[in-house]
């Protein structure tokens, strides 16, 4: 009785751990799948626009920190700084759209995809030289309080990473069901060849699109850094890509889809390494998700007609 | 028009060729190269090292250069960066010694860049002394690589005696980056200690991560549930803030346990009160000082503002036993080959030198032998010399 009750514990404590991992993978596959919906190509930089965005929200954050902290309370410096953040990040994001995409368009796919890349590059070693290669350490936003209930251990500041990305779907679901600007978003996603003739432009879209991603990975930036709180230049890289596989896992082009995979990473990421010795831990979860697009190539809700063209 | 062209290029070349033999001719400069993780994953490493080289070199420019053999020569520092990458650490290496005709090399700092870098060094015949290369493969086999530390071998079973004796617990967690050779080259080390004091199964849990992961949260889910009394986690400063909060974030009560690693001014500067009154084993301990050891500190930290880290004191023993080296080896004959032996029979001879960091006699392996300290991490976040153990 009393190992089974250690078991369902330590099963709980895993599940929460899987829950925040897994809420950093949803939020930024987001920004992936939404650009592929738009213009048929997976932005390589969005990894990089996370890591642009989390160092925005450190400036803001200690800068807030420094003026009000004491005369305005916490949650609303919290929420001033994640408003804040979100509006400067998605500029970023057009600028890549802009900068980087836009000239592009009608080149090759190929050329297309790596400027991605190329921005992602300029992005990390503009903050080197502007920054130096030194780590910053994310002030905490909120003061962290470790709870104990029933044996399992969780914190405040989990649990508020874990509504705050939920919540964030939540809100960009409804914008892209409910609003005008949301069904341009989708009827671009499905002809984009079509749906410029009927007066929508791409190029109001596709920026647009960025800058939401962009807001997304901001939003994203400051929960990690309350969770993570050591920055560096190269923070984006490896987040960025297991976003990315979670964006092609989830189906392309597919937002819930996306989310849905964000969040099955971090489950498998976690159960591996708990179940099996934590070495094999990327060798077989990478495995399973190899062995889960073998048999749905497309991913869990990837359409027909977003996987017909190009990349 | 085109043969004018041709011959002021032709005469150019000439007086090229010339001007640099003539000039190496006239005067010859002692070149040390420095191999140092300036960008990367732990830049604080390559600023502690140049900042300590950089202080060295002033030494040298008053007494009006480096007297060796009744002639002095002027000295010249070459501080290539390695990115805190094996690749780039080579490749710097490789370029120094080729093309920069350095006398010896100090660096490369991690065991990572010091093991492959340690071989291009010993192929071309050139000293390199890695200040903090813990990795027996540095210097194994390698008549022409040095180091200026103890070994992981060493660090291992001292780290298992002082839990045993300061605590007295039976039953540890570890937890390493096993993509990095220093972590998982400790990390074997410490289980094997520790096995042999309490018995098989004694360490109850053994968990790793890969370089640049973030969220330990499954592996230290892992260590809570073994019921393991103490943390044993010999990883770089990017990583030990973050596994100390996860670990106290899951329910971790008990004593977390570091290396050498540690060491860097930046750990308690982002792991902040969470690392108050955590052990580590390192080579020196800034709190409490003595003599030379103090009189380093207090001109570093006058200079650059705060209080070196073990990888500073490292480098500044590791270029005072280069110096020494050149000066015993009597005379500089110009000839960079014959020159680099002499420095490399001279270094191995070296006994009893009294460095900042302690007193070191070099074995055949070119390891010194040498304490290490046990710091704790004080209220203040200060490390304190809190014991020291000698083999």
């Amino acid at each position: 009785m009393e190992a089974l009750i250690e078991l369902i514990q330590y099963i709980v404590q895993n599940l929460i751990n899987a829950l925040q991992r897994g809420s950093f993978y949803a939020v930024i596959s987001i920004g992936y799948s939404m650009v592929y919906g738009v213009l048929m190509l997976f932005n390589f930089a969005h990894g990089d626009i996370f890591m642009v965005a989390t160092y925005i929200g450190f400036g803001i954050a200690t800068l807030f920190l420094a003026l009000f902290a004491g005369f305005i309370p916490g949650p609303l410096i919290f929420l001033a700084t994640i408003v804040i953040t979100m509006f400067l990040a998605s500029w970023i994001g057009v600028f890549v759209e802009v900068a980087g995409y836009r000239p592009l368009r009608s080149a090759p796919r190929a050329s297309a995809a790596i400027t991605g890349l190329m921005i992602g590059i300029i992005f990390e070693t503009s903050i080197l030289i502007l920054l130096g290669a030194k780590r910053l350490s994310f002030p905490p936003l909120m003061e962290s309080i470790a709870y104990n209930v029933g044996g399992v251990y969780f914190t405040n500041v989990k649990v508020m990473i874990i509504i705050i990305s939920l919540l964030l779907m939540l809100a960009l679901h409804t914008f892209i069901q409910k609003t005008k600007w949301g069904m341009a978003m989708r009827a671009m996603s499905y002809d984009f060849l079509a749906v410029p003739l009927m007066g929508v432009s791409i190029n109001v879209i596709a920026p647009l699109t960025f800058a939401v991603g962009a807001g997304l990975a901001a939003v994203a930036g400051i929960l990690y850094g309350q969770a993570y709180p050591i920055l560096d230049p190269y923070m984006g890289v490896i987040i960025g890509w297991k976003a990315f596989v979670a964006a092609i896992l989830g189906g392309r082009g597919s937002i819930k889809g996306a989310a849905l995979a964000g969040y099955l990473l971090g489950f498998i990421e976690i159960f591996v390494a708990t179940i099996f010795p934590s070495t094999l831990r990327d060798l077989i979860a990478y495995s399973i998700i190899l062995l889960i697009l073998t048999y749905r190539p497309r991913g869990f809700f990837g359409m027909e007609h977003s996987t017909k063209l190009r990349l | 028009m085109k043969k004018i062209a041709c011959l002021v290029v032709v005469v150019f070349a000439f007086a090229m060729m010339f001007s640099t033999s003539a000039f190496s001719a006239r005067k010859t400069i002692i070149r040390i190269g420095i191999n140092a993780p300036m960008t990367g994953d732990i830049p604080k490493v390559g600023e502690g090292s140049k900042y300590a080289a950089m202080l060295w070199l002033e030494d040298i420019e008053k007494a009006g250069g480096l007297e060796v053999g009744g002639k002095k020569y002027e000295v010249d520092l070459v501080i290539e960066d390695n990115e805190s990458k094996a690749e780039s650490a080579v490749k710097a290496n490789t370029k120094m010694i080729t093309q920069d005709d350095v006398l010896a090399i100090i660096g490369p700092q991690s065991s990572k860049q010091a093991i492959p870098a340690g071989e291009v060094a010993n192929k071309y015949k050139t000293v390199m002394i890695s200040p903090w290369s813990t990795n027996p493969s540095t210097t194994l086999d390698r008549p022409y690589v040095f180091r200026g530390c103890f070994l992981d071998p060493f660090q291992g079973p001292v780290v298992a005696n002082f839990i045993t004796d300061e605590f007295g617990f039976s039953k540890a967690a570890v937890l390493y980056d096993v993509a990095s050779d220093y972590p998982k080259g400790l990390a074997e080390v410490f289980k094997e200690a520790w096995e042999k004091k309490h018995g098989a199964g004694s360490i109850v849990a053994y968990q790793s991560f890969t370089t640049k992961d973030t969220d330990f949260s499954s592996q230290l889910t892992k260590i809570v549930k073994s019921g393991a009394e103490v943390l044993f986690t010999p990883q770089y400063y990017n990583e030990v803030p973050l596994i100390v909060r996860q670990a106290k974030d899951l329910g971790w009560k008990g004593p977390i346990v570091g290396s050498d690693s540690w060491g860097s001014a930046e750990t308690v500067e982002l792991c902040g009160e969470s690392c108050y009154g955590l052990f580590f084993s390192t080579h020196y301990a800034a709190a409490g000082a003595k003599g030379a050891t103090k009189e380093f500190i207090e001109r570093y930290k006058a200079n650059y503002g705060y209080v070196p880290d073990d990888v500073a004191a490292l480098t500044w023993d590791a270029l005072h036993l280069a110096q020494q080296a050149i000066q015993d080896a009597g005379k500089i004959t110009g000839k960079i080959e014959t020159d680099r032996t002499a420095v490399r029979n001279a270094l191995a001879k070296i006994k009893n030198f009294a460095g900042i960091t302690g007193n070191m006699t070099f074995t055949e392996e070119g390891d010194p032998i040498k304490c290490a300290v046990i710091v704790k991490i004080n209220d203040k976040g200060e490390y304190e010399f809190y014991k020291s153990s000698c083999p």
